[in-house]
């Protein structure tokens, strides 16, 4: 982690909701195989954080490089640079788990692995299921099997841990220790329920509405 | 290219699970209609005159019941953020979701208007004419409608919210609809007016895609 230029680097980043400063004058720099925990009370920020990176969300200030370069992170370049699994899992109940990872795998294009992402979550037992029949846990691993089905260098994930079983935190936790391995960031919204080795902690304040 | 054929496959793979849901909107079509010959009497004059109106009435409104859960169901299990997050453009998924829509919705007001034009005592004409002017302004009608069902995503009400935004803007589809229709039933020719009806349909077919994803982009913030 020698490198000059930060891979994925934020400045002076402000996010105004409903009329309210939710945080001003964030930054941080992150190298490959860097993580980033945000840490802190609910409402303070985290998940604004999160959708603001992954251009969900408009910024009030401040910018994003990547690889040294300013991004617009509406743009479809960043879109393309991106995982990111929010509190939604984003499955068609009436589909399969394999359907819905085969439109997953379309709509975020690139070259996919089924299989793998199958495997990630030990899917395969209910890959033929309709998705209706989950239970939480396993709709939650559904929506994470997305990071094993695509690779992208940035993963973005809001409380990812919530529903899994030990097990399953385990399959993540090593899931993000292989991809920061491989030279990828992650930013992790999280309680503490995911171990996630030498990170860095973004602690947001207690807000003060 | 891909992700546009995977996606009309997908929606369509739902409508096909979801078969009492999606012939819902047909089966409102011929009951509805079924009802005018009862309340009006079956005098088959008066029935020919009004027919083309009333059909296209009731397949504006046949397609309203629709649009409600054209983006409200991915909006709530997720999968607009998907969307949202795919590196495709987003004018493009829409357009795909349109399609789909439209497949699965007025495709099939298309196939089971000569019944109707049979049950109003439409002249004969009419069996061609009719199915022909659904054919192209029926698009039209997703596609506008689209814009309406994207803007009210996320909001309580919006069922009924979509049909007094949607409703105004479908108003020239209808004229130029019943136009051509009633044009041709009176041997007048209504060429003019199924032009007109197509382009609209280009017209919509180039904007609405970009409207409906800035719609949706402000309904994720």
């Amino acid at each position: 982690m020698s490198a000059a230029e930060p891979l994925f680097e934020a400045r002076g980043l402000a996010c105004i909701r409903a009329g309210r400063l939710v945080f001003a004058d964030l930054g941080f720099a992150l190298y490959p195989g860097d993580a980033l925990v945000l840490r802190g009370p609910n409402g303070s920020g985290k998940s604004s954080l999160l959708r603001l990176l992954a251009g969900l969300t408009p910024r009030a200030a401040g910018e994003l490089r990547w690889q040294g370069k300013g991004v617009d992170p509406t743009s479809e370049a960043h879109r393309a640079r991106l995982h990111f699994v929010g509190h939604v899992d984003g499955a068609k109940a009436v589909l399969t788990v394999r359907e819905n990872l085969q439109a997953v795998a379309a709509l975020l294009g690139g070259s996919a692995d089924l299989d793998a992402a199958l495997a990630a979550f030990h899917l395969v037992p209910f890959a033929d299921i309709p998705v209706r029949w989950l239970s939480a846990g396993q709709k939650r691993r559904l929506a994470l099997a997305r990071l094993a089905l695509v690779p992208r260098p940035l993963w973005l994930l809001d409380e990812p841990a919530v529903g899994l079983d030990r097990r399953n935190c385990a399959r993540l936790a090593e899931l993000v220790t292989g991809h920061r391995q491989a030279g990828g960031i992650c930013v992790v919204a999280t309680h503490g329920d995911i171990e996630l080795g030498d990170a860095f902690v973004l602690t947001f304040p207690e807000s003060a509405a | 290219m891909n992700a546009f054929l995977a996606l009309v496959r997908r929606d369509l793979a739902i409508a096909r699970r979801r078969l009492g849901e999606t012939l819902l909107a047909g089966v409102f079509f011929v009951l509805a209609l079924s009802l005018f010959p009862l309340g009006i009497g079956t005098s088959a004059d008066l029935l020919a005159r009004i027919g083309a109106g009333v059909i296209w009435v009731l397949a504006l409104f046949a397609v309203m019941l629709t649009l409600d859960r054209l983006f409200q169901a991915d909006h709530e299990d997720g999968s607009l953020e998907l969307l949202l997050l795919s590196p495709q453009p987003l004018a493009l998924l829409v357009l795909a979701k349109c399609l789909a829509h439209w497949l699965s919705t007025g495709l099939l007001l298309v196939l089971v208007s000569p019944l109707l034009a049979l049950l109003m005592a439409l002249p004969q004409t009419a069996l061609w004419v009719l199915p022909l002017a659904l054919l192209i302004g029926t698009p039209t009608l997703t596609l506008v409608g689209a814009i309406g069902a994207a803007l009210l995503v996320g909001s309580r009400r919006g069922g009924t919210l979509v049909a007094l935004l949607v409703l105004p803007l479908w108003i020239p589809v209808l004229i130029f609809g019943v136009g051509a229709v009633d044009g041709y039933l009176l041997g007048l020719g209504g060429r003019p007016q199924l032009l007109i009806l197509a382009a609209m349909l280009l017209l919509a077919l180039a904007l609405a895609p970009l409207a409906i994803a800035a719609a949706l982009r402000l309904a994720a913030e």
